[in-house]
């Protein structure tokens, strides 16, 4: 399949590509690793009359930590995001999901803006950036605005960002010290999207749960926090009993969509799975590390 | 049309494409080097991978225009004046290949696996070469073939 006709700007600075952006709005998509989006079009299944490409800037690319918060530039390849040693020690549960994204040459081109900039639901980082509270900068002509995970995506491959807004960076809370993770995840083969994954972490004080954070990939058209098992979570001590609880609150709203991959009851049986699964290696490994 | 200007195994090369045409049609078509092979052309079989800057990514996931400036290895690449290089030889003495059609994907994604990690172990080679698809061999003897070569690189 080759791609359709298309126009093409590669814009020198990020003002150029706000502009372009102002400009063409819906008719333009920007491309960043292209991993998504130059399939989407060799599938027919976007037709932008322009692609913005923002590979040349610079200035989106790289990792920088301030006031508690990690910022990521959105044009941080995953294999970059994976060697930074500022990312594992200081966002471990976006360092474990990194290594899951596709494959390695994937991740060669793949960024981190363009994973939550196209927001498929079986992705890993929607899922770590909704668990995290992660914040979401995008810049427009009017100036920058900042939106919480949990209000930026709005549905299958669609986000609350204006047709006009580019997403510059992404800023994840530093986890707090006794803080531990697992990303899970259940795929046909290692590198496909996963069928249901699970961000998790776990933040221990004095062996009980202080903080506790879920978030399925997989399992609705959009990320899911399990809001009501992580009440349930904090303030309890560890334990299986604990863990499989957990794993019925989380679960019992879901309805996952079906496809050739698993219907909606299996999801929903891998979802409880990966609960319990999930939470037995965060806490294993936060324990050995209180 | 843009002009293109890219170095292409150690030799530069110019061109120009169209803004759609991907890195691995502007290889084949416009630069005549047909080694690198098209399965699925939407990122999923790992035919197509290439070097580009020293990382394997797949060239039909890539536009031409991107590569401008860039310097690109493919697997008519690693042959140097006719010989096997050391990762073909060994994937040779392994018996790693059956019809072919994968086997330049495999052999780039495995030189960018050996320039990064020379001795890298089997967990190592069976997850870079995890994108892969092969539909003949069984993976077995490709895995063997890049272990033979890091076994060799270890040896020195």
């Amino acid at each position: 399949m080759k791609l359709p006709p298309v126009e093409y700007e590669a814009p020198a600075t990020v003002a150029e590509a706000v502009d372009l952006l102002g400009e063409h709005q819906d008719e333009a998509s920007v491309l960043a690793g292209g991993q998504s989006l130059i399939p989407l079009l060799a599938l027919r299944l976007a037709r932008p009359a322009l692609l913005i490409d923002i590979n040349g800037l610079q200035e989106l690319a790289g990792v920088s930590a301030s006031n508690g918060w990690v910022a990521v530039g959105a044009m941080t390849r995953e294999y970059a995001a994976e060697e930074s040693s500022l990312i594992a020690d200081t966002v471990p549960l976006l360092a474990a999901a990194l290594p899951l994204i596709g494959h390695e040459a994937i991740r060669s081109r793949g960024t981190i803006g363009g994973s939550l900039a196209h927001a498929d639901p079986s992705a890993e980082l929607p899922a770590v950036a909704l668990a995290l509270d992660a914040e979401l900068v995008v810049r427009s002509r009017s100036g920058e605005r900042v939106i919480p995970a949990d209000e930026w995506f709005e549905g299958f491959l669609t986000t609350t960002r204006g047709a006009d807004e580019l997403l510059v960076e992404v800023r994840f809370p530093r986890a707090p010290q006794a803080t531990d993770v697992s990303f899970t995840e259940v795929a046909r083969r290692h590198g496909d999207f996963a069928i249901v994954g699970l961000a998790a972490s776990v933040t221990l004080s004095d062996g009980a749960i202080k903080d506790a954070r879920l978030a399925f990939c997989g399992v609705s058209d959009v990320p899911v926090r399990a809001a009501l098992a992580e009440d349930l979570l904090v303030g309890e001590q560890p334990s299986a009993s604990l863990f499989e609880e957990a794993a019925r609150l989380a679960t019992a709203d879901l309805d996952p969509p079906a496809d050739l991959h698993g219907s909606s009851e299996y999801r929903k049986k891998v979802a409880a799975t990966l609960v319990r699964r999930g939470l037995h290696a965060a806490v294993g490994n936060a324990d050995e590390r209180q | 049309m843009v002009d293109i200007t890219l170095m292409v195994n150690g030799v530069t090369r110019t061109g120009s494409a169209e803004p759609r045409k991907t890195l691995a049609d502007f290889l084949r078509e416009d630069l005549e080097l047909t080694g690198t092979h098209l399965g699925c052309e939407h990122g999923v079989c790992g035919a197509c991978t290439v070097i580009v800057d020293g990382r394997a990514v797949r060239s039909c996931l890539m536009l031409a225009v991107q590569a401008a400036g860039a310097e690109v290895t493919t697997i008519e690449g690693l042959a140097l004046d006719g010989a096997l290089g050391a990762l073909q030889q060994a994937m040779w003495d392994s018996h790693s290949f059956q019809c072919g059609f994968c086997t330049p994907g495999f052999v780039m994604q495995a030189t960018a696996l050996l320039s990064a990690h020379p001795d890298a172990d089997e967990q190592q080679i069976r997850e870079a070469l995890s994108g892969n698809i092969c539909r003949c061999t069984g993976y077995q003897s490709i895995i063997e073939g890049v272990l033979l070569a890091a076994e060799r690189n270890r040896q020195g």
